[in-house]
C-alpha cells in the first residue's frame, strides 16, 4: 500500500473485508473508490455481495489500515516454548507409565 | 387485482429497466457503473414478477406479454419512456423521483385483497430499499447541482402521471413539492416506437423460436 | 534485492505485495501487462452492451445485464490494482481513448447477430479464461488475488453462453445458421487472441513470473477445449486444416499475425467507433465525477 498513499486521490480508497458464511473470520475482498461511508456501502454491497457471496462486511478507509510487516523482526534466540516443537514428551511418558505399571503390553 | 393493473406496474418496471440498462458500461465510474446495473436487472426481475402474474389471468406467458404486444398496446408511463442515457442529472432525478412514487403504491398493494398481489408487492418492497437508498444518496448529493435540479423539475409532471390521483398528494408530501398539473398516463411519447423496434429486433427476426 | 535476487526470488515462488520494493522494469512491465487486461475489459463491454437492449427474452436480458456488469467490477479490480502501482485510474482512461495503449483484439470486431452473442459468451470468454486462469500464479500477489474473483465469475459467462447456443441449435434452421455464421466470423480472432507464439527464456514476463503460460500452451488448451464441443453441436470450423494430430498437438492454418498486429495498434474494424464512443461518455459525465469524486466528505 505504500506506493499508493503517495498518489494524488479523488474519492477516498475503501478496503473491503468480507465474511464468507456466518462465524468465519472476515478476508480483504479488495478496495474501492467512493466519497462518502454511504457510497462506500452501496458499493461494497454491489461488489462483495449481489452474488449473496458474503455474509457480512467491514468497509475501513485504507488510511485507517495500518500493515505491520514482519511483526517480529530477527528472532535470534530460539523460542521454543512458544511452539508445539518445543515440548518432547515421549521418553517422559513412557517412564511414567512403567513406574506406573500401566504401560501397554509389548 | 386486473390484469391491466398489474401489465400497468410490469411495463413501468419494463420500460424503466429497459432504459436504465442503457448506462451499463458508461456510467460516471466503475463503481456506480455496477450499483446502476444492479438496479436496472432487478427493475427488469420485478416486471418479469408482475408479469408472471398478468400471464396466469391471460392464459400466456411473461415474455409474450413483455416482447409480442405491440407499442400502443403497453400501458407503461410517459416518465419511463424517455431516453436519458447521455444525461446522468436526468436519469438520476427521474430514478428518485420514480422510486419515491413507486414507494406509494406499493404500500397500498401491500394491503391487497390479492394474496399474491399483497405477496409480490412484499418482496418487491424489500428489495427496493436498496434502490430507494441508493436514490436518496445521489439525490442528496446532486441536491445543489442546477442540472439535477431543473430536471426534477422538469420531470415533476411526469412522475405524477405514473401514480392514480388519489395517491399523488402523499407523493407530492414526501418530495415537499406542490402538485400541479399531472402529464398522464393516456398517451406514448415518441420515445417509445424506436425503444419497442430495438427491444424486439430479435425476437421478431425469427419468430416464435425459444432464444 | 538486486534484479538477479529479485528474478531469483520470484522464479522460487516469492511473491511481491504492492508497497515492496521491486525493480522499475518489473513495476512497469505489471502496469502495461494490467492496464491492457482492464482496458481489455472496459472495452469488452461496448460490443456486448448492445445486445442487452435486444435480448429476446426476459432471461437472457438479465444474464446479459449481469455478464456485462460482471466485466465493468473486473474492469474496476483491475485499475484498482494498476493504481496502487502509481498509475491513476483517470490516467488509464485517458490514455486509452488516446490511443496510447491497447486492448486486446476481440473487442475491436463488431457484433452483428445474437449468434454473435452466443459465440462471444462461449468461446471468446472461455479463451480468456484460459490465460486468466494462468495469472492466478502471478508473482505480484494484488493482481493474483483479484484473478480468483475474476475467474469465480467467469465461469458464470461461460454456462451462459453455452446455453445460448445450444438453445438456438436446438432451435430453427435461421437460428442455426446465425451460430455458424458469427463462428465463421470469429474464428480468425479467436485463433489469434492468445497471440504469437514466443521463446519462454526471452521473455521478461516469465522471467519475472508474471506470465506463467506460453501463447501456445494457451491456445492449444483451448482448442482441446472447445473445438470438440464445437464439433458435436453440428457446427464446422472455418480451417480445413485442423485437425487433432496423434501427439495429442493441434495443427492449423497459420493465424494471420499481420491482421492481429494490425488491430492491436488501433485499426480494428470497430477501434475508432468504440474509443470515440468511450471518449464521448466519459466526457459527458466528467461533471458527475467532479461533483462527487473530487470533494470527498
Amino acid at each position: 500500500m505504500g506506493a499508493a498513499r503517495g498518489a494524488r486521490r479523488r474519492g477516498v480508497i475503501w478496503e473491503v473485508f468480507r465474511q464468507e458464511r456466518e462465524g468465519q473470520p472476515f478476508q480483504h475482498g479488495g478496495s474501492l473508490e467512493a466519497p462518502n461511508l454511504v457510497f462506500a456501502e452501496a458499493y461494497a454491497r454491489e461488489f462483495y455481495g449481489r452474488r449473496g457471496e458474503s455474509f457480512a462486511l467491514w468497509i475501513v478507509p485504507r488510511e485507517s489500515v495500518e500493515e505491520v510487516r514482519e511483526p517480529y523482526v530477527a528472532e535470534v534466540f530460539d523460542r521454543d516454548y512458544r511452539r508445539v516443537d518445543g515440548y518432547s514428551l515421549k521418553v517422559k511418558l513412557k517412564e511414567a507409565r512403567e513406574r506406573a505399571g500401566t504401560s501397554p503390553a509389548g | 387485482m386486473n390484469a391491466q393493473e398489474l401489465l400497468r406496474l410490469a411495463d413501468d418496471e419494463l420500460i424503466l429497466g429497459w432504459r436504465n440498462s442503457e448506462w451499463t458500461g458508461i456510467a460516471p465510474f466503475l463503481e456506480e457503473d455496477v450499483a446502476f446495473s444492479s438496479i436496472a436487472q432487478t427493475e427488469i426481475g420485478h416486471a418479469r414478477a408482475w408479469y408472471e402474474l398478468a400471464a396466469n389471468e391471460l392464459e400466456t406467458d411473461a415474455d409474450s406479454l413483455a416482447f409480442d404486444r405491440e407499442p400502443d398496446e403497453y400501458l407503461c408511463a410517459p416518465l419511463v419512456e424517455m431516453r436519458m442515457a447521455d444525461d446522468w442529472a436526468r436519469t438520476i432525478a427521474r430514478h428518485w423521483l420514480y422510486e419515491t412514487a413507486d414507494r406509494i403504491r406499493i404500500q397500498v398493494l401491500l394491503n391487497s385483497v390479492d394474496r399474491k398481489v399483497a405477496g409480490l408487492a412484499e418482496k418487491i418492497d424489500r428489495e427496493e430499499t436498496y434502490h430507494r437508498i441508493h436514490a436518496e444518496m445521489w439525490a442528496e448529493r446532486l441536491r445543489d447541482e442546477p442540472k439535477f435540479r431543473d430536471a426534477v423539475d422538469e420531470l415533476w409532471p411526469y412522475a405524477l402521471g405514473v401514480l392514480p390521483e388519489e395517491q399523488r398528494s402523499l407523493f407530492c408530501e414526501a418530495v415537499e413539492r406542490d402538485e400541479s398539473e399531472a402529464i398522464e398516463r393516456s398517451g406514448h411519447t415518441e420515445g417509445l416506437r424506436p425503444l419497442w423496434e430495438e427491444m424486439t429486433m430479435v425476437r421478431r427476426s425469427v419468430p416464435g423460436a425459444s432464444w | 534485492m538486486t534484479e538477479a535476487e529479485f528474478e531469483a526470488y520470484v522464479q522460487n515462488g516469492g511473491q511481491v505485495e504492492a508497497g515492496d520494493a521491486m525493480p522499475e522494469d518489473y513495476r512497469k512491465a505489471l502496469v502495461k501487462f494490467i492496464e491492457m487486461h482492464g482496458n481489455s475489459e472496459l472495452m469488452g463491454v461496448l460490443p456486448e452492451r448492445e445486445w442487452i437492449l435486444r435480448a429476446p427474452t426476459l432471461q437472457r436480458k438479465l444474464a446479459l445485464t449481469s455478464k456485462v456488469q460482471d466485466e465493468v467490477g473486473h474492469a474496476q479490480l483491475i485499475y484498482r490494482v494498476v493504481e496502487d502501482l502509481g498509475k491513476p485510474r483517470e490516467a488509464c482512461l485517458d490514455d486509452l481513448v488516446a490511443g496510447k495503449t491497447k486492448f486486446h483484439n476481440v473487442f475491436h470486431y463488431p457484433t452483428k447477430t445474437w449468434g454473435d452473442v452466443g459465440v462471444i459468451a462461449w468461446l471468446v470468454d472461455a479463451a480468456a479464461i484460459i490465460s486468466q486462469k494462468a495469472l492466478l500464479k502471478c508473482s505480484y500477489a494484488p493482481y493474483a488475488r483479484i484473478m480468483k474473483k475474476i475467474c469465480w465469475e467467469e465461469s458464470f459467462h461461460i454456462l451462459h453462453g453455452r446455453d445460448v447456443i445450444l438453445t438456438m441449435m436446438n432451435g430453427t434452421d435461421e437460428q442455426r445458421e446465425l451460430v455458424q455464421e458469427a463462428l465463421n466470423r470469429w474464428w480468425g480472432p479467436l485463433m489469434q487472441f492468445h497471440g504469437n507464439p514466443i521463446p519462454a527464456d526471452d521473455d521478461p514476463m516469465f522471467r519475472w513470473r508474471i506470465k506463467s503460460q506460453g501463447n501456445e500452451e494457451a491456445r492449444q488448451q483451448f482448442l482441446d477445449g472447445y473445438v470438440p464441443q464445437i464439433w458435436e453441436l453440428g457446427l464446422t470450423v472455418p480451417d480445413p486444416n485442423l485437425r487433432k494430430g496423434k501427439d495429442g498437438v493441434w495443427a492449423y492454418s497459420e493465424p494471420d499475425w499481420d491482421e492481429l498486429k494490425w488491430v492491436v495498434t488501433g485499426h480494428g474494424p470497430e477501434t475508432e467507433r468504440r474509443l470515440g464512443f468511450r471518449q464521448a461518455s466519459h466526457e459527458e459525465t466528467a461533471w458527475v465525477r467532479r461533483a462527487v469524486l473530487a470533494d470527498a466528505a
